[in-house]
């Protein structure tokens, strides 16, 4: 089995998929692509099926011997790449001969995730080979990359041998985070007294941010009393502490949570939350049940778009 | 019983309350009603996740026209068929416990701050039967129900950062097992040789949401065996 490996891990590069359904009862959470559009995408590129394993990187992507030919796609936010010392550019499908992938610092966002064709093929656990950081299961070991590490790739389809990085010269540029503001994330308040009034104040993202949660801080809201009973949280839930600072819940949440919920982020605005670098500014702004329920559907055709816009490409 | 209430999480799910706080009629209620749509094998169900006294239904947003009044509707008729049960629905585990000492650090002072001997304080920790109200906080970890109210003790003031795997602890009203090293601080009476949660079993947990538990107590030679048992 062909294998890349690990020269320089990156920041926090994880093995992701689309996540685990269907365990959520036994406190297992979804995990998953931060942005499963994003990541569905670079799938697309490559040939695979929307739902393979590829690679969720953070801040700093990783360094990485390519024993032979293969076939990548980026997407998500700007990540300089390179194969040996040529650049190369995002959102459309790379030939690569046999090298060295070197990722730098990413810029306008936080999370980059590339694809490779045949996926990534750590065992799939639980009917998914995302990574669970919390369970320690999933992924590789259930753990981000660390240097000399070995990652198993699928069989995919035979890369036409290239002397040199080939690619074609349209690209897709399908995420919403690049046409919309990341600042602004979409929620429908839930009927806690403090619900509407996360929209009246500025936030920002803070440092303590990750896969779990993205911390917000800004002004104090009332808490309020809380019943201290735990309940069903979901990904995009708003909770919110007794420091009265929100979390919004992210892919690696816990399943159940004793906080109350100001409300829940609309599920296609949650990749560009997972752009949201520590400090940068974020608004909240609430839409009624139906309007959510256009917002879901327009995300959808969109991605429905690109899905047959590649397809009639390739 | 009051009448449930409905409240959106997010766009895939519907949280049904079938009352408030910790009470094990309501919880077992919630597992009943748990049972009860997991039997309807519902192509546009995602997950059912029971707690204390509130169900979260998952769904397939896109096969569902309204999902909001198609779960109402169905969990209106499932409780107004449903007898009032006090006793959870689900199976009686039995769970084998090393106390005190290394097993169980906190076992001697837990005694001492309750004014028993340690052999009272495991003679009354293992005399209940427990119900798995729910799972949660990590994979496989079960909030008991049905510690008796006289071994009530807060929290520790100082969480420890590494709680052993396997560790049987109380913490206020609550019991529970940690499946695999992590923080915690929950008081630590014992261990378990069992493994609560291995993703690469059939069934991954031991103890699903709704069974019924009870502690045994075995000796250190026996936790040693055991452990080495798959």
């Amino acid at each position: 089995m062909t294998a890349w490996q690990v020269l320089a891990a990156g920041a926090q590069t994880t093995v992701q998929d689309q996540g685990r359904h269907g365990w959520r009862h036994l406190g297992v959470g979804r995990a998953g692509a931060l942005d499963t559009s994003a990541l569905a995408v670079a799938n697309l590129l490559v040939g695979n099926d929307e739902t393979a394993a590829g690679l969720e990187m953070a801040l700093q992507g990783p360094r990485l011997r390519l024993p032979r030919a293969c076939r990548i796609a980026l997407t998500g936010a700007a990540v300089p790449a390179w194969w040996n010392d040529v650049p190369l550019p995002a959102g459309r499908p790379l030939d690569l001969p046999a090298g060295e992938l070197r990722f730098g610092t990413l810029r306008d966002g936080l999370r980059a995730w590339l694809a490779i064709a045949g996926g990534i093929a750590a065992p799939s656990v639980l009917g998914s080979r995302s990574t669970d950081l919390r369970g320690g299961f999933g992924g590789l070991e259930g753990r981000a990359l660390v240097t000399g590490d070995r990652l198993p790739l699928g069989d995919g389809t035979t890369t036409p041998s290239v002397r040199r990085p080939t690619f074609p010269s349209w690209w897709v540029d399908m995420d919403d985070a690049w046409t919309f503001d990341r600042h602004v994330l979409r929620y429908l308040p839930s009927s806690h007294a403090a619900a509407e009034s996360l929209a009246a104040h500025a936030w920002h993202a803070h440092a303590n941010s990750n896969r779990q949660g993205l911390r917000l801080t800004g002004a104090s809201l009332p808490a309020g009393e809380a019943n201290g009973v735990s309940e069903p949280v979901a990904i995009g839930t708003l909770q919110l502490p007794p420091d009265g600072q929100p979390i919004l819940l992210l892919a690696d949440a816990q399943t159940v949570g004793g906080y109350p919920r100001l409300g829940h982020v609309l599920a296609c605005d949650l990749g560009r939350a997972a752009q949201l670098r520590p400090g940068e500014p974020v608004h909240f702004e609430p839409v009624t049940a139906q309007k959510a329920q256009t917002l879901v559907r327009d995300h959808a055709h969109r991605y429905a778009r690109v899905r047959l816009a590649i397809a009639q490409r390739r | 019983m009051s009448a449930p209430r409905f409240e959106p999480l997010g766009d895939d799910a519907v949280l049904v309350h079938l009352g408030e706080g910790v009470d094990p009629a309501i919880n077992a209620r919630v597992h009943a009603l748990t049972a009860a749509l997991r039997n309807l094998d519902l192509p546009w169900l995602r997950d059912l996740v029971p707690a204390y006294a509130s169900l979260a239904v998952f769904f397939d947003a896109a096969q569902l026209d309204d999902p909001a009044r198609t779960v109402s509707d169905l969990v209106h008729r499932l409780l107004a068929g449903m007898t009032t049960t006090k006793e959870s629905p689900g199976a009686l585990l039995e769970v084998p416990v090393c106390y005190g000492g290394t097993h169980g650090e906190d076992l001697a002072d837990a005694a001492s701050t309750l004014g028993v001997d340690e052999a009272t304080l495991i003679a009354r920790h293992s005399a209940a039967i427990y119900t798995v109200a729910m799972i949660g906080f990590a994979p496989g970890f079960p909030y008991l129900l049905g510690l008796d109210p006289g071994l009530t003790l807060p929290r520790l003031a100082t969480p420890r950062t590494r709680v052993p795997a396997g560790s049987v602890a109380i913490a206020g009203a609550q019991a529970g097992i940690y499946p695999r090293e992590s923080p915690g601080g929950w008081r630590l009476l014992g261990r378990t040789p069992l493994m609560l949660f291995d993703p690469a079993r059939a069934r991954p947990s031991l103890l699903q949401p709704g069974d019924r538990v009870r502690f045994v107590p075995i000796g250190a030679d026996d936790f040693t065996r055991l452990e080495r048992t798959p």
